[in-house]
């Protein structure tokens, strides 16, 4: 039977669609659509199946802490009872959606804190490296770490969520040969050691970014997180063509050369977003494979969602965990085990795609790095399409410069007010006013990113940092300026309109508003993500 | 000759409330207003002209006061049958073009020694207007012996009238008397050269007063609610710094002043009130909703003016005694104390600001006094019908010539 565990897992590939196609499955949010896709100019790429997950995780951690890669001794080497020791981990954002527990993160910092208990380390601080994301909430935290961990140490306050703008909490270490301050958590500063457990969901994920990004604030993070490094990132999911890779590497070597000893944990996961078998297996199977079971699960999925309020639907999307496996676990000097994890991610996610496409056509769904229990609102929206979908390529873009992006989802004029409240206000005031990144960022980051109530919210409720949606359409401006027209599919007309993007109804109408840019019969491509795939394209 | 006359007429009065709670400026149907075949006016004594509109426009007022909205305050003020129409620019007998202001002070009632107020040259504050020679009427427009400026001719006192500039169009010079409120109401502010000030609406009151605004201080940040696309425009136009739409008022002061916001819920990120807020607010709309939202955004000691004319309203009060605020109203116009020391009349600061802010571009549509119901309707919903204000036209009446 096809996609048993057992079997080896098949690589990506792309279907160019003719007339015994079936319809291709669109994300539309947290529901669905049955697209058909014109025949003799349309392809349809899909991801490589699940690869196996490690047999024993556990064993595989110690063996990596045991036997780093790169210029370091094994963990336990590095560990003695009067030092400082910093575990840092990545935050709510990864992994995609959130995995089932153990979270890897737990199984990871379990084995570390046993590590330090042997060696008698007491000053143990643990904190999520959330950079200017949103504090994670205790249930989140007890997921991530676990229930064992999280007693241990968050009543005594040795596990907590970063602070960007504790002014006593951060400390610039110095200034890259570009000009760019490096600012980091003081406490990771002072320590002995940091070590920084990371899953590495994609291939921008880890290597110095986690340190100089996730224990970073708006003075350092504004080097990098501009219009003009996202635009000179083609694309920042590729680490050579990444200038945003490039200024998180010029900041690591700061950190270290300042002093700062990290051991760097990195895990990748396979596939499996939706899981082998279960109530949403048939969301990563290919279409002409599905069975008359999987063909009736679809519709009364699909039939069930439609009668749901949004808010019920949200409610049982946010509930999903995936059953990813880890793939990998390596340890050691940071760069040394980045580039073995990039090879893991590859692995699993590389897909060979000849040439580009006039229109590259996208099914957004429910969730993004940026609203895990939260509203994807329209800016979410559009940074999942145009900077993130966009792009999930190396070599060139999907799409053709002057090309067309067609994106699906439902794009609500909402937002939560807890977590996006600054969005709601760059909403507001600055897309009102305009949607030119590089006027966006001149005219209005300084204002958001200094907003003393935005600061208030993020550093006591559970607030994103003021100028966070800046990043958000920063993320897109290089799709932003390689294409011709963004459109989207069944959104909300006026949130679409504000975001400077076309409305259409129905993908034959976006199609045909399409050729006003791309001219008539243009060769049509749709990314079938997630699960996640990165396109290699020749 | 024709005119549109407005009788005391309860059961038509109820009628036009009813119909004007469906469909703005209905009222005009059903209501107690008629166009009518009146007499001439008499001229009180020998201070008094005969004025022939050349174009009268329609104000808020007129219209709360067609659809039966208007407030029983105005009845012991006001004399019936009347003629509306207090917005005028017209021709005197000698050919003089006028523009009208239209308040009934003690002068034009020949009433000596006239009130504190108008001693004061505080003409919109006349103590005395149910007193006099004349009947009683707050303005032209609203008193049964003057006549008004919807018809072909009316009564003026001399002291009511401004002769009008050649440079001046009728266009121009019909915008005048609404942009003396605005003026009013931009000095009546006390804004501090750099402050802030927060304008509610962006029809035709409140875009006259963001130009004033702009005019008498071109430093201070001015955020206006703006409900339609082309208000919104004009708004940034005449000066205001942001336009936003009315839902968006609180958090839209609160980045202008960067105040912090106090959620009701533990929706931490809602903005229900300021911490801070707005030096002033001018309210252009005056109900329930404009006021709470003027009292929501209004610093600790600020100031609410209230420009639009307000009915009976609904509000909580305790910001306003928490906060210490100051709602004051501004009705009208008469003399202003401009920052270095002089004293100027309202009507000739509005004049010289219709001409240089171009204010004539606000006037979008003008009808004949015989489709008195398109026009009460237009001017009823000129926000969503991409319009400011609408005038009566009686240019091409033929009646006017033979008087």
């Amino acid at each position: 039977m096809k996609n048993e565990k057992n079997l080896a897992p098949r690589p990506g590939f792309v279907l160019d669609v003719d007339r015994t196609s079936p319809p291709v499955l669109f994300h539309h949010g947290d529901t669905f659509k049955l697209e058909k896709l014109p025949a003799g100019r349309s392809r349809v790429i899909y991801p490589p199946e699940p690869l196996e997950g490690l047999r024993d995780p556990d064993s595989a951690i110690r063996h990596a802490l045991e036997n780093p890669i790169g210029d370091s001794e094994p963990l336990s080497a590095l560990l003695r009872p009067d030092m400082k020791l910093t575990i840092a981990f990545d935050d709510i954002s990864l992994p995609l959606p959130p995995m089932r527990r153990p979270d890897i993160r737990q199984r990871i910092i379990e084995a570390v804190l046993d590590l330090a208990a042997e060696a008698g380390v007491d000053d143990v601080h643990l904190i999520a490296a959330l950079a200017i994301h949103r504090r994670m909430t205790e249930d989140e935290l007890r997921h991530a770490v676990g229930d064992r961990v999280y007693d241990a140490f968050a009543p005594s306050g040795r596990l907590y969520n970063h602070d960007a703008e504790d002014p006593e909490g951060m400390v610039v270490l110095g200034e890259t040969p570009h000009g760019e301050d490096v600012q980091f958590s003081r406490r990771a500063a002072e320590s002995d050691l940091v070590v920084y457990v990371n899953i590495n969901l994609v291939s921008m994920d880890g290597g110095h970014k986690s340190t100089a990004t996730g224990l970073s604030g708006y003075t350092g993070l504004r080097h990098h997180h501009n219009v003009h490094t996202m635009r000179n990132s083609t694309s920042f999911m590729d680490q050579e063509n990444s200038e945003l890779h490039a200024s998180n590497w010029r900041m690591g070597k700061v950190i270290r050369d300042a002093g700062v000893k990290i051991f760097q944990i990195e895990t990748t996961v396979n596939n499996n977003t939706f899981g082998r078998s279960g109530p949403l297996a048939v969301l990563q199977k290919r279409e002409w494979e599905w069975s008359a079971r999987d063909r009736a699960s679809f519709v009364a999925m699909q039939k069930g969602l439609d009668v749901m309020p949004s808010s019920a639907r949200r409610q049982i999307f946010n509930s999903w965990e995936a059953p990813y496996e880890m793939t990998s676990v390596q340890a050691g000097e940071v760069e040394a085990v980045h580039k073995i994890t990039t090879e893991n991610v590859y692995k699993q996610q590389i897909v060979e795609v000849e040439g580009q496409t006039d229109i590259l056509t996208m099914g957004l769904p429910y969730i993004s790095p940026y609203n895990v229990n939260s509203v994807m609102n329209p800016i979410l929206v559009m940074c999942l399409g145009l900077g993130y979908f966009f792009n999930m390529y190396r070599g060139k873009p999907l799409v053709r410069e002057g090309g067309v992006v067609i994106m699906s989802h439902p794009t609500p004029w909402e937002f939560h007010s807890v977590h996006h409240p600054s969005y709601i206000d760059f909403f507001e005031q600055v897309l009102a006013d305009t949607t030119d990144p590089i006027e966006i960022e001149r005219k209005y980051e300084k204002q958001f990113a200094e907003d003393e109530w935005y600061i208030h919210l993020y550093r006591n409720s559970y607030a994103y940092h003021g100028v966070h949606p800046f990043y958000m359409w920063y993320w897109g401006s290089h799709a932003l300026e390689h294409l011709g027209r963004v459109i989207i599919v069944g959104g909300d007309s006026s949130a679409v309109q504000r975001l400077g993007f076309q409305s259409a109804s129905t993908l034959p109408d976006a199609l045909e508003m399409a050729s006003d840019v791309v001219g008539p019969q243009p060769t049509i491509t749709h990314m079938k993500n997630p699960p996640i795939f990165l396109a290699d394209v020749k | 000759m024709k005119a549109l006359e407005f009788r005391r007429n309860i059961p038509r009065y109820a009628a036009a409330r009813l119909a004007g709670s469906f469909t703005p400026g209905r009222g005009s149907g059903v209501g107690p207003i008629r166009l009518v075949d009146a007499d001439l006016p008499e001229l009180p004594n020998q201070d008094w002209e005969i004025v022939r509109p050349r174009l009268s426009g329609i104000c808020g007022s007129d219209l709360a006061t067609i659809d039966g909205k208007s407030a029983r305050y105005f009845e012991p003020l006001v004399s019936f049958p009347f003629i509306p129409g207090h917005e005028v620019v017209g021709d005197l007998q000698d050919g003089t073009r006028v523009v009208l202001e239209p308040v009934l002070g003690c002068l034009s009632r020949n009433i000596d020694p006239p009130c504190k107020s108008c001693q004061d040259g505080q003409l919109g504050n006349c103590e005395y207007v149910t007193f006099g020679e004349i009947s009683p009427g707050i303005q032209t427009g609203s008193c049964c012996d003057t006549g008004g400026g919807w018809s072909i001719a009316f009564a003026a006192h001399t002291s009511q009238l401004h002769p009008v500039g050649k440079d001046l169009s009728d266009e121009a010079a019909v915008m005048i008397e609404p942009t003396a409120c605005g003026v009013h109401a931009a000095l009546s502010t006390g804004i501090e050269p750099e402050g802030t000030v927060t304008v509610i609406g962006s029809g035709t009151l409140g875009l006259v007063t963001i130009s004033a605004l702009r005019s008498y201080f071109p430093d201070v940040k001015i955020l206006a609610t703006a409900r339609y696309p082309h208000q919104k425009s004009l708004a940034l136009d005449l000066g205001a710094d942001v336009a936003i739409a009315p839902n968006e008022i609180k958090r839209a002061v609160r980045r202008m002043t960067k105040s912090r916001a106090i959620s009701l819920s533990t929706e931490d990120g809602n903005v229900d009130r300021l911490t801070g807020g707005s030096d002033a607010v001018i309210d252009c709309v005056g109900s329930s909703e404009s006021i709470t939202d003027a009292l929501s955004v209004t610093r600790p000691r600020g100031k609410i003016v209230l420009v639009g004319m307000p009915s009976s309203v609904n509000i909580e009060l305790t910001p306003l005694w928490h906060r210490e605020i100051q709602l004051v109203g501004a009705y009208t116009y008469g003399t202003e104390k401009l920052a270095d020391g002089s004293v100027a009349r309202t009507f000739d600061l509005a004049a010289d600001l219709v001409d240089s802010a171009k204010l004539d571009r606000l006037l979008s549509a003008v009808y004949p006094l015989s489709r008195y119901q398109d026009a009460l309707e237009h001017a009823a919903s000129a926000g969503h019908r991409g319009a400011v204000k609408i005038a009566f036209d009686l240019r091409s009446e033929k009646e006017r010539d033979l008087l």
